[in-house]
């Protein structure tokens, strides 16, 4: 998604219930992101986080964002320890409920993507938690009668330090709830985090490792009975009639029930519910859709890009120097349609009653699941609870609406909580797919070799015309150009066209969204240029990063690492890539064997460096951007979803498959130390791995690798 | 139809479809919600248990086929998280989503069972049909070969 912009932010404590149960801590933040969420939904009052301490000593902490691996129950735990000295082995989290005071301060509403969890939440946390320590101290110098600049704070506990007194938290806590909140409360100098910028193990592998951990597909509810959903295989399709009687004689089956997103089965286990859906005959309306083809769409969009489009980016007047240029190079870029694949199905478990509904679902959008919950019953979006459970992988999908709509429908329809459960064909063939682009692209060089001219015409769909249709102005989608449109090489004239073409197959966000397509296409163009100019693709890249010294910090971090010059053993080839997304910056070296004979391909090791500024936890920083290389690696080798009469033709990892343990390379993650700001960890870490691979094919092979996934004939 | 087996050393008994994969019956059946379901047709590896030993794919085992036999799942492990897989899962941040990390423990339990000390040949031999979208395999490979001296140090 686009990047934050700039914040105000106030802290303001709300005082616990009248019980005394604990001090509850929160903070108000308006966010600034107002193409992304209409004036009427920013609430202003909007908090960021929760601290309960028990009387006990015990802290719990409300996690306002969803957990996919990404491990940021862990950062945000370490952000709050740091600034309030918790005892960590007294930590407890739970996830947030859905609440205005949850909203994500970069999309003014509750919501995990982006990459933008801990650059949002950092400093507002810091400062809550900051706020909290001050009252926790006045209250026990105020009890001792001493100053509060005479006292110390270390495990959940106040100490007057010249004479080794202690008053735990959880006796402090309510005296110090009803004290007025600091105005400017002071976080710690980083010199004094004991958590923050250290590796620290994950606070939830214990029960991940024994299969403890709740994942939405593991929701169990009384009188909970179980659903699988027969949707039109054609995008768009609708239902035109159908005898659900097989279906009912299918034992544990209890209702057959049409919904809006096609005929539905509920029964009392999974399997029935599985077992009666295929004995549901449908007939369909295909709609018009049933016409398109990955064929009919590739030549869609060849003669789409033989058109000008909207310009995203125009520094100096690239047509008329490529018009004149004493080099020129052209080449076109494509890559497919992919699917997400989270190894969690999607599922959602929804109760919807007369006087309110709970929905449990592994999502990384709250307030859009409260907002489907209550357009489907009529309750007001208070009335609508939203359980976030353990995500099984998100990589975006698990923003969208569709399968809480399904599981919401069913309860209304049958009174009883109502768990969908999506096969593994469902979710391949009921995606929102990462969009299939082209680009076509020019370069114009002067006698001497230095690239004068870069032109870029991207032809793609626009996710952001149907997520947040309001950010897309004058046919621009950023979400579509980022990558190409943010270049910062010193290429002086630079235009980046875009020209926005729908399919009818949905679209959405995808781990690095525009930059998963336009990081390989812009670095792989980078390598052509970089032989056209009779450069070291390395040296070419140093010499046109004059603008962006971080970017130029983490290439030379990547090769050093990698001895980029160190001659490599008979058979070995090297490629790499360098990409700014999400506020930070990666660079993948790839070390790959092909087989010419044979067109296969090893990959051996890749080399990533990765600037992503301040650090809170080092150790998922390295976990995240090894498993985004795996993700891009994934897509680069074998990732391809192709339509055939308007339907997917892939099911399941048969036709879809996944790297593997046998096929993963070494690999090796270098993080830059830096005092700027934190950029996004999630998904910088994939858009490089692709051209890295395909540039390293590009120095065996002499043959650049234009489109995706890497085929035999590149190989050759 | 009655299927009779030993669930995690206990002597347990189900009346169901006699054809229902063995994962639904853990998951919906029992309520033993630790086995995965990735893809339904063995390709993932999600629904890995053991059936007298043998690392077994659940989702398309009928339940049938395990009377009188011994079925181990991720909950039957150990009580305590205490097993030397999951301590070196755990020593090593393996997980990160953590969905399929119960099928890629029984797979891996099961490897060490056989090899006490696995090559990385053996590692991709028994590992390859374990699925992970997180990425996790390089931390699956170190932690296998920790489990596998924590075992011989026991």
């Amino acid at each position: 998604m686009a990047t934050a912009t700039s914040l105000n932010r106030r802290a303001f404590l709300k005082k616990s219930a009248a019980g005394g149960a604990g001090l509850m801590i929160g903070m108000y933040l308006p966010g600034k992101y107002e193409a992304l969420a209409s004036a009427s939904t920013m609430n202003p009052t909007a908090i960021n986080a929760w601290v309960q301490i028990s009387p006990d000593n015990r802290t719990t902490l409300l996690i306002d964002k969803s957990e996919m691996g990404q491990g940021i129950s862990t950062a945000l735990t370490m952000i709050l320890a740091d600034e309030l000295d918790l005892d960590w082995k007294k930590i407890k989290t739970i996830f947030a409920p859905a609440a205005p005071q949850y909203f994500n301060p970069v999309f003014g509403l509750q919501g995990t993507g982006g990459s933008t969890s801990v650059r949002g939440s950092w400093e507002p946390l810091a400062k809550a938690g900051a706020a909290a320590r001050e009252m926790l101290v006045a209250t026990a110098a105020k009890r001792w009668k001493v100053q509060p600049s005479e006292c110390h704070t270390e495990n959940s506990a106040v100490v007057h330090t010249a004479s080794a007194r202690r008053m735990e938290y959880g006796t402090l806590v309510n005296e110090a709830a009803q004290l007025p909140v600091p105005a400017n409360p002071k976080p710690k100098d980083p010199k004094e985090y004991k958590y923050v910028g250290k590796a620290t193990k994950r606070l939830d592998s214990r029960e991940k490792v024994t299969g403890e951990a709740e994942f939405g597909i593991d929701v169990r509810r009384p009188k909970m009975l179980h659903a699988a959903v027969a949707r039109c295989p054609v995008f768009g399709g609708t239902v035109k009639s159908f005898d659900g009687s097989k279906a009912k004689g299918v034992k544990g089956v209890k209702h057959v029930v049409q919904i809006s997103t096609g005929v539905a089965v509920v029964a009392e286990n999974t399997w029935s519910a599985m077992q009666g859906r295929e004995a549901l005959q449908i007939t369909w309306n295909e709609g018009a859709n049933a016409k398109n083809s990955s064929a009919t769409i590739r030549k869609l969009y060849r003669e789409r890009a033989e058109q000008p489009g909207v310009v995203a980016r125009k520094d100096g007047d690239a047509d008329a120097k490529l018009a004149t240029a004493a080099k020129k190079i052209e080449a076109i870029y494509e890559v497919p349609y992919l699917a997400h694949a989270t190894m969690e199905p999607m599922n959602c478990t929804a109760d919807v009653r007369a006087d309110g509904c709970d929905i449990y679902a592994p999502t990384q959008f709250q307030t859009f699941v409260q907002k489907t919950g209550a357009k489907i019953t009529g309750l007001k979006p208070e009335q609508v609870k939203v359980h976030t459970t353990y995500l099984g992988g998100g990589f975006g999908r698990r923003a969208e609406q569709d399968f809480i709509a399904e599981a919401v429908e069913l309860s209304k329809a049958t009174s009883v909580p109502v768990q969908v459960t999506w096969s593994r064909e469902d979710d391949m063939q009921h995606d929102f797919y990462r969009p299939a682009v082209l680009v076509k692209m020019n370069a114009g060089f002067d006698t001497s070799g230095a690239p004068v001219a870069w032109k870029s015409r991207i032809v793609s769909p626009s996710i952001m015309s149907r997520f947040f249709p309001g950010s897309v102005k004058n046919g621009l989608d950023d979400s579509a150009t980022e990558g190409l449109a943010t270049s910062k090489y010193d290429v002086p004239n630079l235009l980046v066209e875009y020209a926005l073409t729908e399919t009818g197959v949905p679209v959405g966000f995808w781990r690095s969204v525009g930059c998963s397509h336009n990081g390989y296409i812009a670095e792989c163009f980078v390598d052509e240029m970089a032989k056209a100019a009779g450069k070291d693709p390395y040296e070419f890249r140093r010499g046109l990063l004059s603008k962006d010294s971080r970017q130029r910090g983490v290439l030379e971090l990547a090769a050093t690492k990698a001895e980029w010059s160190k001659a490599l053993p008979e058979g070995r080839y090297r490629g790499i890539a360098v990409v700014e997304s999400f506020g930070s910056y990666v660079a993948e070296v790839a070390e790959i064997s092909i087989d010419r004979k044979a067109h296969t391909l090893q990959v051996h090791r890749v080399v990533a460096a990765v600037d992503c500024g301040r650090v809170v936890n080092p150790e998922t920083i390295r976990a995240q951007i090894e498993g985004a290389i795996v993700y891009g690696l994934t897509a680069a080798l074998k990732g391809e979803i192709t339509i055939a009469n308007g339907r997917v033709e892939q099911g399941n990892f048969n036709d879809y498959d996944m790297v593997r343990m046998n096929e993963m390379p070494k690999v090796e993650v270098h993080i830059v130390e830096s005092l700027d700001g934190p950029g996004g960890v999630g998904e910088p870490g994939t858009p490089p791995i692709a051209p890295a691979v395909c540039n390293a094919i590009f120095a065996a092979t002499g043959k650049p690798v234009r489109s995706l996934p890497i085929k035999p004939e590149d190989l050759a | 139809m009655a299927v009779t087996f030993t669930l995690n050393g206990k002597s347990t008994t189900v009346e169901t479809d006699p054809q229902m994969p063995l994962l639904w019956v853990l998951r919906d059946t029992l309520n033993m919600t630790g086995t995965k379901f990735g893809c339904g047709m063995a390709l993932c590896g999600a629904c890995t248990v053991h059936i007298n030993g043998e690392a077994t794919r659940s989702c398309i085992t009928p339940v049938s086929s395990v009377a009188g036999k011994k079925v181990t799942t991720i909950e039957g492990l150990s009580t305590d998280a205490s097993h030397p897989v999951q301590k070196a899962w755990m020593e090593e941040d393996v997980p990160q989503c953590g969905y399929c990390q119960s099928g890629q423990i029984m797979s891996a339990a099961a490897l060490l069972a056989k090899k006490p000390n696995p090559s990385d040949a053996d590692i991709d031999d028994a590992m390859s049909g374990n699925i992970c979208r997180c990425g996790t395999y390089q931390r699956i490979r170190k932690a296998i070969h920790r489990a596998a001296s924590l075992q011989t140090t026991k």
